[in-house]
């Protein structure tokens, strides 16, 4: 039987810990929404306006049309326009362009002829990932007007029935404006958490060891159990303090849309940091080592967070191997549920397996954790 | 409970090749202080480490307060207060936080509780400090706080391990003390020591030495147990002094302390050789000190095994 | 050696930190070759005075020489005459007990020639001859105590500091280290303890008694005890001279007050 006594005795202690060490509260309290909105912003995988050159050689209302539509969109921030191929080599040389469009003449004529005309985009290699976003936008947007163009020559040509102009609108699901912001901030909130969860826990059990008062606890009818359930509990109190914070700077600062309900993200989170925190206690128990423990909290948490739980790389893309791994990352699990929550809106009905499969592995760690415990001095 | 508080017998304790508790058995009666007394490694924080049931045995037998220690545990725990040689207190707590969180784990609540830390707070002169923070106690005051804790839940049996150690000699007497009012009283104590003044405040004291007792016995029969007798000499130049009396056949060995030499005479020799050593100085027979004892028992146990 | 006969004089020594007076007017000498105690609870000012002697701390006021050398105006000169072992052995685990004197001698600056002498001496003395390849983690308490005192005399210091050098170290190994002491003193090495422990203050010549920042006694061990001698109490022990000293002094400082 557990003591309900022993435990709240066990939470309290702790709690005024946590109270008297006010440096580390203060940074428990801030660290997450720090993080978030450094790793936000430095994640983000959105690009746009890039700074380019226009080279019009042609000069013609179709081209200018073309052009117009370049100097319309918020993909693209028109530097100026050049007069001959030079200062765009240079530009891009130099940095300050990222590409340079080149129009060709008998453009205009071309088209009306109904013939294939080539474009020519100059771009800066050197992000390939940026340059092919860039690569990307800029096709996408010669199509549209290709598209355009040809639509108005048929109708003009009256060439048989009048087809509707096909729409070649994908819709994207779920993140319709594609902003990574809504896509990055769910998971890096679980991946926050997860770090913050047992690098405050890993500490705990260790200091008691270091201090001497372990031995002393083993020594009263203090349960294992009852230990570890008080020490989590007053860890919870912070997390859960955490969660909300950086829920809302999520919401609010961000602007990522909550559309599911505040309940299920409340009781994920509730499973999840259960987990997270008795891990870091079973470091602690198992190191009886501070620096050790905050060692391997920080490793043992970060490194799967980030990188197999499906938050930067997707799992599907990923080896078989690794991919395996992911399985036994709890991140992974939360941070499915968080991005469901978040961004599909869907409750327990579809989430209901990673739910489970986090409290599958809270318990698990939890039991080791006091079978840890439990062990004698020697 | 009549029959012993602390009953052991055969006692072993085994990590890997190194037996640090070798068969030993011993019983401490109520309200008895008693002391274990050894150098660094001779078992004696092993031996209460598993009185107190942190530890289980290799094998051999223990009862604590009637109760087995292996497999009554929780039992034992209820009936025993154990205070370890660094005891666990928590800096950052003031000393009623400190003394409240034991005695929620002990379950001591409402008035009962109230009532013990105010009796314990000002049996221990501590009333004044009850909201400083533990860590900032002196050293004599953390031993008190220690004790208190230790005492929260009316214990029959007291361990302390070192418990004195680098506290001063008015807060060591204030310890000692207390911990007589509290035998009074019926508590049985077991606590050891690498000093052997602190010994001496024991009713029986046994002698550990490699994980295993040497003597135990009230520390008067004790000092007057070695086999050789004690002169001491006091005067300048005591070195020269020793090297000289170090010589002589009749002597066991000498000791210098300061101005004064300890020389050991050994047993059935006569005193004649000894006084014509140092002429005109004025010999003068003392008892032996518990760590004159302590000292050639282990000195003739070594000799005994080299022989062997 | 040097020529002084009295090597550490303290005169009207003073420390104050901001209204706390640590050290007050304390004025004592030790002469060469002398083992010197100094007792006193807690926050007596012995740290305090130690460190001034060591030249860590400068005085508030009043003047102390180490080996002929003033601790306010010489303090380097002082710090390469003196040796200082503090309660916690600082000797470095991780090294080898050979690595551990090689770095001693290093920042003690013992001359090159001499290194191998010093350092066969330290090994001798520490009995520890056989074992200059083991990790210092790996030695017992006493072994450790007797190696960091080794390492504190590598540089032939005439005065030596110990802080409460044998807390946690059992009976034997004490009574090693005292004899160890001994040799230094006999050697002409002036050796200043710090103890808790009043079995070891009879070990010493002379014991001073701090406290409150004053020196509330000083004699030897044995002349301590007989002013203290009477019927109820005929032989009385060191700690009896420690606890009965405190108490009049609190008196009177109760009866001072009121």
């Amino acid at each position: 039987m557990i003591s309900f006594r022993r435990t709240r005795a066990m939470a309290r202690k702790e709690f005024l810990h946590i109270l008297r060490d006010s440096r580390s509260l203060y940074l428990a309290l801030m660290l997450p929404v720090v993080q978030l909105i450094l790793f936000g912003y430095a994640l983000s995988l959105d690009v746009d306006r890039i700074p380019i050159l226009l080279f019009d050689q042609d000069r013609s209302p179709q081209s200018r049309e073309m052009l117009a539509q370049f100097r319309g969109s918020r993909f693209f921030t028109v530097l100026g326009d050049i007069e001959s191929y030079q200062p765009g080599e240079y530009a891009i040389t130099s940095g300050t362009a990222m590409a340079v469009l080149v129009v060709p003449r008998r453009f205009g004529e071309d088209l009306a002829a109904g013939k294939q005309v080539p474009v020519q985009l100059l771009l800066d290699g050197s992000d390939s990932n940026t340059a092919s976003i860039a690569l990307g936008y800029a096709r996408a947007m010669v199509a549209g007007y290709s598209n355009q163009l040809r639509t108005e020559y048929q109708i003009r040509n009256g060439a048989g029935e009048i087809k509707p102009p096909v729409d070649p609108q994908i819709r994207v699901m779920f993140n319709s404006e594609l902003k990574s912001k809504n896509y990055i901030v769910p998971g890096l909130i679980a991946v926050i958490l997860m770090i913050l969860a047992s690098m405050l826990t890993s500490l705990a059990i260790a200091r008691e060891w270091e201090n001497g008062t372990m031995e002393e606890l083993l020594s009263t009818p203090v349960r294992a159990s009852e230990l570890a359930l008080g020490k989590l509990s007053a860890y919870f109190i912070l997390g859960a303090l955490d969660t909300v914070t950086i829920v809302l700077a999520g919401v609010y600062f961000f602007g990522v849309p909550l559309r599911g309900s505040a309940l299920v993200l409340g009781i994920s989170a509730g499973i999840f940091l259960f987990g997270a925190m008795s891990w870091g206690l079973m470091l602690s128990a198992i190191t009886r080592n501070q620096l050790q423990a905050n060692q391997l909290g920080l490793l043992s948490s970060f490194l799967p967070a980030f990188l197999l739980s499906g938050f930067v790389y997707a799992i599907d893309s990923m080896p078989a191997l690794p991919r395996f791994m992911t399985y036994i990352v709890p991140a992974r699990y939360f941070v499915a549920m968080m991005k469901g929550v978040f961004l599909k809106g869907v409750g327990m009905e579809l989430l209901w397996g990673e739910g489970l499969l986090l409290l599958l592995y809270a318990t698990v760690v939890f039991v080791i954790l006091t079978r840890k415990l439990r062990q004698k001095i020697a | 409970m009549s029959g012993p508080m602390i009953e052991v017998r055969n006692l072993t304790r085994a990590f890997g090749p190194v037996t640090a508790v070798n068969g030993i058995s011993f019983s401490v009666a109520r309200g008895e202080v008693f002391g274990l007394v050894g150098p660094d490694g001779a078992g004696k924080t092993t031996t209460l480490r598993m009185l107190c049931g942190l530890m289980d045995p290799t094998s051999g037998e223990m009862r604590v307060a009637g109760f087995d220690t292996v497999t009554q545990t929780e039992q034992v725990k209820d009936h025993i207060g154990y205070m370890a040689q660094k005891f666990g207190l928590y800096g950052d707590l003031t000393v009623e936080e400190n003394m409240r969180f034991y005695a929620d784990l002990f379950g001591i609540t409402g008035q009962d509780c109230e009532d013990l830390m105010a009796n314990l707070l000002k049996m221990t002169r501590m009333e004044p400090f009850r909201a400083r923070p533990a860590a900032k106690l002196s050293g004599g005051m953390k031993q008190k706080l220690a004790l208190m804790c230790t005492l929260l839940h009316r214990p029959q049996i007291l361990f302390l391990d070192e418990p004195t150690n680098g506290v001063d000699p008015v807060s060591r007497r204030d310890f000692w003390a207390i911990l007589y009012q509290l035998v009074k009283d019926g508590l049985t104590v077991m606590v050891t020591t690498a000093y052997l003044d602190e010994a001496e405040r024991c009713d029986r004291v046994a002698l550990m030495h490699q994980g295993k007792f040497l003597l135990m016995d009230t520390p008067q029969v004790l000092r007057e147990s070695l086999p050789e007798v004690c002169y001491e000499l006091r005067g300048d130049d005591m070195r020269s002094v020793r090297d000289r009396l170090r010589q002589l056949p009749s002597v066991s060995h000498v000791e210098l302390a300061g101005n004064s030499v300890h020389v050991f005479l050994r047993a059935g020799e006569r005193e004649t050789e000894l006084f014509a050593a140092v002429p005109g100085a004025s010999f003068r027979k003392v008892l032996p000190s518990l760590e004159d004892v302590f000292i050639s028992t282990v000195r003739n146990a070594g000799a005994a095994r080299d022989a062997a | 050696m040097t020529p002084h006969e009295n090597t550490v004089i303290i005169d009207k020594l003073v420390k104050r930190f901001g209204d706390f007076v640590a050290v007050d007017d304390v004025s004592l000498t030790v002469k060469r070759g002398e083992i010197f105690g100094f007792l006193g609870p807690n926050g007596a000012g012995k740290s305090t005075t130690i460190r001034i002697l060591c030249a860590l701390l400068a005085p508030t006021s009043g003047v102390a020489t180490v080996a002929g050398y003033d601790v306010a105006r010489e303090p380097e000169a002082v710090k390469l005459h003196i040796g200082y072992m503090s309660q916690k052995f600082s000797l470095y685990d991780d090294l080898t007990v050979g690595e551990n004197i090689e770095f001693f001698s290093g920042i003690y600056g013992v001359p090159r020639d001499i290194r191998d002498e010093r350092r066969a001496y330290a090994l001798r003395m520490a009995g520890l001859e056989e074992k200059e390849q083991t990790k210092t983690s790996l030695l017992a308490g006493g072994w450790k105590q007797r190696l960091a005192l080794g390492c504190a005399i590598l540089h032939q210091p005439p005065v030596v500091f110990l802080d409460e050098p044998t807390s946690g170290v059992d009976p034997l190994a004490r009574r090693a280290f005292w004899d160890l002491i001994n040799e230094l003193s006999h050697a002409g090495h002036t050796v200043f303890v710090t103890t808790h422990y009043m079995e070891e203050a009879e070990y010493c010549h002379r014991v001073a008694l701090m406290y409150r920042g004053r020196v509330i006694s000083l004699g030897t061990p044995h002349d301590l005890r007989k002013q203290l001698r009477s019927d109820t109490l005929p032989e009385p022990t060191m700690e009896d001279v420690f606890v009965s000293m405190i108490e009049r002094e609190d008196a009177a400082l109760a009866g001072g007050k009121s």
